[in-house]
């Protein structure tokens, strides 16, 4: 195996909550790595933590109220992010590590140009001058898809469309080569046509710049078709992590397997002929007061008592490849026989 | 009689405390009630609040004096002392019982003129903001006529159409020249929740116009209303003073603390305090108000609301 | 069986900014709905599908007459709605009711469970006191609610129960009709099949007709009998939901069809990814509305100038497209 471009070991993000009177566990023992080059999509509901995990990687966590605990790794090409300076810090955000986010009304700027926003990650990382950055931000408005680039580096965000402004978002991610792509729900807000087409492009850009991206995502289809690994998340942690195609084929873990069967598909038979969607009974519990034991026994269909009592390690699920490609958070893993559904 | 006088003031702001103190107590079991506290004038504000209400409430029992009573018409202008608190006029009238009944004055025009103004500007706001169309363009044409209108003028002019002005008519006069900002407030704020689509399901359900923007569109909208009016108050307080500083306000010889100043202000230069403990009741009393609406803008901020 | 809800020729045009100070006439309009006829049999559910802006919600809203239509006519059991007054439409409302989307902004975050249930049945006077109480803890548990939660504000609820409140409060009339204007699209995927679940159980239990407003085709499979797919206010294909899914004879349902993300990294058939955006419904394209995005290849003149009718293509199925009978 190559030496990883991201590693992520027993992250732990806590919030002190309003009151002062409880500590929210958001992220609460995270580790997984990221290849060079590779697709890992992070999935989960909201409230699962997927949201804390990339926000902590750049260490852009509010503090206070939040905090990385002490012991938490997160390695960036072998240095920890977390001991960096700020001036460190910064010179790795935007540059080799950047992040796009759901919101693509909010993430720009409203009183600079889309080509001036674009242009200041350059100017600021590469030193380059602003005539130089500006023929970058065409570029790289050529690069997403946008026409007439020329005329359109001069436009105000509010001019855009929705579909435009996520790709103004890429394109200024983009701007100076980052190893590494943080994409935090980048199609949720936008409609299926116009999602069809960021994730066509965030594909054809991976290919072509050779970056890794982390995409975070709740929607199961997203992932299926653009990940290479899949790090499932539940109540602040990783519960299962596999490769794409073993995790759909192959779903270990109570909450994955529950989780594929209760999304209503187009290519499955609908209620009409087939009666209920399997759904997860309760709801996920809240951050200051996860379950004890494993953290999804009050849902799920075949605990039993050592799942009240034991958190389950993250255990090796064997199937191909080398150890540790399909781990599983559960304790079916030690004993298969109980995975016969409840009455 | 001075005893007496040391000992209902100490009362008042024992008595102002004791309500600081319990109010605080019971609204530390509610979020807002806990981020009005955490505000750092917010108490000040409150117990000067609570002090100057008691004493207009008890003011028979409070002022040594009667509020007309000249004492000793050969003697006028004496300086606080023991025995006159706070000195006595050129009138040879205790300044402290007046002070004492003029907060009565003073502050009762105030509330009473504020609260004509919420009431008016919110019918109107809320009637513009729900009904739009040429309702609104109206009303609101209306509202703009009367915020270009210079206020002070118009009250002069009012004011000056009487011989002696009755107080009912000048809270009237008072209230009815400003609710244009409430009734502008209100209507941005209806305007933005009758979009709210537990409005519409309210209509859904066949709620009519008045359940709707009584049931679901102004409760949601008090938060505002309430601070705005609570720092509504010191303005209307301080036009009351500057227009019985004019001598259009509250007649002479009834005490307000405008007319008070206006009393004493010839005299400034031999007797200070007749003038400048008035003045200073406004100013703490309109601080006050000031440091309690903030504390409420915070408190009652309904994007806290779920935190 | 004659229809529970038929709509005919409804069409809402939205004014833009007003001049002379509010007062004149509006400008530019906004074709906001534009000639949408279609019918739902009782019992069933009609989805409408499109993208943000094409319309939907704002059908949704115009035949409750939440928003007042500028054409069309609208029955609901029997009765003309558009031509209703006031009165009567109070009266009718207790027969349509309407589910939002948004679990947040769809409750008064100022009233407690238990008087946004009550406030119904006391506007239509259906019952009060102990009976009121005893209907509240009913529909509660109906929609799989503790009757507890009366006493709680909204903002003490989660996703999923604020939706389930949402639709006991729609239930309290005893409609016959409901529109659900995207009830399930902010809900996680888990709470997301508790509530489409709950949906389908209601309708077979309480005979409801539902008009399923949806951007997402895979949701709206799963519960409607006949789909509409709808593109800057006008439907442009409108079928039977086994016919559409199995053969969309529009380029747009197809490639909408083609665009659902499914959760099965084996299955990723052709994609066809449409080029640009959808146009200002203020501005929308000459000839047929679809033409400057449509992957077509048959596509001509006649696109761009002669907007298509909406024609039956196959017995049921309806689509606006002028190669209807040569499908992507």
């Amino acid at each position: 195996m190559t030496e990883p471009l991201l590693r992520v070991r027993d992250l732990k993000t806590y919030f002190v909550t309003e009151q002062g009177s409880g500590t929210a566990r958001a992220v609460d023992g995270v580790s997984f790595e990221v290849q060079p080059g590779e697709t890992l999509g992070i999935v989960g509901e909201s409230g699962c933590g997927k949201t804390v995990t990339s926000l902590s990687i750049l260490r852009l966590i509010p503090e206070p109220p939040g905090h990385i605990r002490p012991g938490s790794v997160i390695e960036f090409e072998g240095r920890n992010l977390l001991t960096l300076e700020p001036r460190e810090l910064r010179a790795i955000r935007g540059n080799q590590i950047a992040m796009i986010f759901q919101e693509p009304m909010t993430s720009l700027n409203p009183v600079f140009t889309v080509g001036d926003q674009i242009a200041e990650a350059a100017i600021v990382h590469q030193g380059l001058s602003r005539r130089v950055a500006r023929t970058r931000a065409i570029d790289m408005l050529r690069l997403v898809g946008i026409a007439d680039p020329e005329e359109r580096v001069d436009h105000y965000p509010h001019q855009m469309s929705g579909g435009m402004r996520q790709r103004v978002m890429i394109g200024m991610a983009l701007v100076c080569h980052p190893k590494l792509l943080i994409a935090d729900e980048p199609t949720t807000a936008l409609d299926v046509t116009i999602q069809a087409q960021i994730l066509e492009l965030l594909d054809r850009l991976q290919a072509e710049l050779g970056m890794a991206v982390m995409l975070i995502t709740h929607d199961l289809g997203v992932v299926a078709g653009s990940a290479d690994r899949v790090a499932v998340m539940y109540a602040g942690q990783v519960v299962e992590q596999a490769p794409t195609a073993a995790l759909f084929a192959r779903p270990l873990h109570p909450y994955t397997e529950g989780l594929l069967a209760s999304v209503p598909r187009l290519d499955a038979p609908p209620a009409r002929e087939h009666g209920r969607l399997h759904s997860i009974p309760g709801q996920v519990p809240a951050a200051t007061a996860w379950p004890d034991g494993c953290r999804f026994h009050p849902r799920c269909p075949y605990a039993w008592e050592r799942c009240r009592a034991e958190m389950p390690p993250l255990l090796d699920a064997g199937g191909e490849g080398e150890p540790g490609t399909h781990t599983v958070r559960c304790w079916l893993l030690t004993e298969p026989r109980r995975r016969t559904p409840h009455p | 009689m001075s005893v007496w006088t040391w000992l209902t003031l100490g009362g008042a702001a024992v008595l102002a405390l004791a309500v600081v103190a319990e109010l605080r107590r019971r609204l530390q079991t509610s979020a807002p009630g806990r981020r009005f506290f955490r505000h750092p004038t917010a108490a000040l504000g409150l117990f000067v609040l609570a002090f100057f209400v008691t004493i207009a409430l008890a003011a028979p029992v409070v002022a040594p004096y009667p509020p007309y009573y000249q004492i000793d018409i050969g003697h006028p202008n004496r300086p606080p002392s023991a025995q006159f608190l706070l000195g006595t006029d050129p009138f040879s009238r205790d300044v402290w019982s007046r002070l004492v009944y003029g907060a009565r004055v003073s502050l009762g025009i105030g509330t009473l003129a504020m609260l004509v103004a919420a009431t008016v500007g919110t019918a109107v706001g809320a009637v513009s903001g729900y009904f739009r169309r040429w309702v609104d363009a109206t009303l609101m044409r209306l509202v703009d006529v009367g915020l270009a209108m210079p206020r002070i003028f118009v009250l002069l002019m009012a004011v000056a159409l009487w011989e002696h002005i009755a107080l009912w008519a000048l809270v009237l006069l008072i209230g009815l020249t400003g609710w244009f900002g409430t009734s502008r407030l209100v209507r941005a704020e209806v305007l933005s929740l009758r979009e709210r689509e537990f409005v519409a399901a309210a209509r859904a359900l066949g709620a009519g116009a008045g359940r709707v923007i009584f049931r679901h569109v102004l409760p949601n909208a008090a938060a505002p209303i309430i601070v705005s009016g609570a720092l509504g108050i010191g303005n209307m307080m301080l036009l009351e003073a500057g227009l019985s500083f004019l001598g259009l306000g509250v007649p002479s010889p009834a005490p307000s603390w405008g007319n008070m100043i206006a009393d004493g202000w010839h005299k400034m230069a031999v007797a200070w305090w007749s003038s400048t403990f008035p003045g200073l009741a406004i100013s703490l009393v309109v601080m006050a108000l000031n440091a309690v609406g903030d504390a409420l803008r915070d408190a009652l901020d309904p994007r806290r609301e779920a935190a | 069986m004659p229809a529970l809800v038929d709509v005919q020729g409804l069409v809402k045009h939205f004014p833009g900014e007003r001049a002379l100070l509010g007062l004149g006439r509006p400008r530019a309009v906004v074709r906001a709905v534009d000639d949408v006829s279609f019918a739902i049999a009782p019992g069933e559910t009609l989805g409408l599908v499109g993208e943000s802006g094409c319309g939907k919600s704002t059908v949704g809203r115009a035949i409750l007459r939440l928003i007042e239509p500028d054409a069309g006519r609208v029955t609901i059991d029997g009765q003309d709605v558009v031509a209703l007054g006031a009165r009567p439409l109070r009266a009718l409302r207790r027969r349509m009711q309407i589910v939002f989307q948004d679990p947040y902004g769809s409750l008064n975050p100022r009233m407690t469970v238990r008087q946004m249930l009550a406030e119904p049945l006391a506007i239509h006077r259906i019952a009060s006191g102990a009976d009121a109480q005893r209907r509240i803890a009913a529909l509660l548990e109906e929609v799989g609610l503790d009757p507890s939660f009366a006493q709680s504000y909204a903002h003490e609820l989660s996703g999923g129960q604020r939706q389930r409140v949402g639709i006991a409060r729609a239930l309290s009339v005893e409609p016959h009709f409901l529109v659900l204007d995207e009830p399930v699209s902010a809900l996680d995927v888990s709470i997301q099949a508790q509530v489409l679940n709950l949906l389908a159980e209601l309708q077979r239990g309480r005979r409801l007709t539902y008009l399923f407003i949806a951007h997402d085709l895979a949701v709206v499979r799963h519960i409607a009998d006949h789909v509409a797919v709808m593109y800057l206010g006008k439907i442009v294909e409108r079928a039977p939901a086994p016919a559409l899914y199995a053969g969309p004879r529009h380029p747009y349902t197809t490639s909408l069809l083609s665009a659902v993300p499914v959760p099965d990294p084996k299955a990723q058939r052709q994609r066809i990814v449409l080029a640009g955006d959808v146009p200002s419904p203020a501005h929308p394209p000459p000839g047929c509305p679809f033409h400057p995005r449509c992957p077509h290849p048959k596509k001509d003149a006649r696109c761009r100038t002669e907007p298509p009718a909406l024609r039956e293509v196959a017995p049921g199925q309806l689509a606006a497209c002028h190669f209807a009978e040569q499908p992507l």
